[in-house]
């Protein structure tokens, strides 16, 4: 079995819109068969807890220097583009 | 009315989490700042937040902006800050007379005209999944954002959220 990716929810207190966001992303990913470890983190901890991630799905703007995948996560608050986003982070979980 | 569920622990709708007196309609604010201001008094005054919220809130608005472009005439913004400046979880609705600019929190560059202020008071996030997810079900919600908007009685916002 392949290892169980982790994603990174980050916005700007850490406690809210990622909140929020993750329990999306996990309910739609689970429906989707996909299951991952959820972690969440002021955008500003962003460079340092990415080192320990597979993607970042943020809702405000992060550092350009994070090398992994970051998917923007503010069609999760807002509905506009919300299955398009599921199928970015789909694909980067199937990876 | 919303039926008492039968069994089990009654689960909470939005309604209920904004106090009564939290909830204000047809707010005459001049800025992000002023509509802020005035719910986060709101909170302080009834026991939701400290005295350091609403400057808090404001601080962080201006960094990390919360406005949330719905690709409407009228859109939401969900202030809020850091946990240390929470004494219990809420929620302030503020409902504008008309709409003032918020920064949106994905491009802080741009503006968002915002009519509807959802000011939470977050203490513990992994206890408030419910509410947060309640707040971005009605936001997503075009009939329960018209509705929202267009309200002038806390009764017509009661049977919205409730």
């Amino acid at each position: 079995m392949a290892r169980q990716k982790t994603i990174l929810f980050a916005c700007g207190t850490g406690v809210a819109t990622s909140t929020a966001v993750n329990a999306t992303v996990t309910e739609a990913m689970k429906a989707r068969g996909l299951t991952f470890n959820s972690v969440q983190c002021k955008a500003t901890e962003a460079p340092s807890m990415a080192e320990n991630a597979d993607l970042i799905v943020a809702t405000t703007p992060v550092s350009s220097s994070i090398t992994i995948p970051v998917i923007k996560g503010l069609a999760f608050l807002t509905g506009i583009g919300k299955d398009k986003a599921l199928d970015e982070i789909e694909a980067e979980l199937r990876k | 009315m919303r039926p008492v569920p039968e069994h089990g622990e009654a689960s909470l709708a939005l309604i209920d989490h904004i106090h009564p007196k939290a909830l204000a309609l047809g707010i005459d604010a001049q800025s992000a700042e002023q509509a802020i201001s005035l719910l986060a008094e709101r909170l302080e005054a009834l026991g939701y937040v400290r005295s350091s919220y609403a400057d808090a809130v404001v601080k962080r608005e201006a960094t990390m902006p919360t406005g949330l472009p719905l690709g409407r005439a009228v859109n939401v913004a969900i202030p809020h800050t850091d946990p240390e400046h929470v004494i219990r979880p809420g929620v302030a609705l503020g409902v504008l007379s008309a709409p003032v600019d918020f920064a949106n929190m994905e491009e802080p560059d741009e503006l968002v005209p915002v009519g509807v202020v959802f000011l939470l008071a977050i203490d513990d996030k992994n206890k408030q999944i419910d509410m947060l997810q309640q707040i971005m079900e009605a936001i997503q919600d075009p009939d329960t954002l018209s509705g929202l908007t267009s309200a002038r009685t806390a009764e017509e916002i009661r049977s919205l959220l409730g």
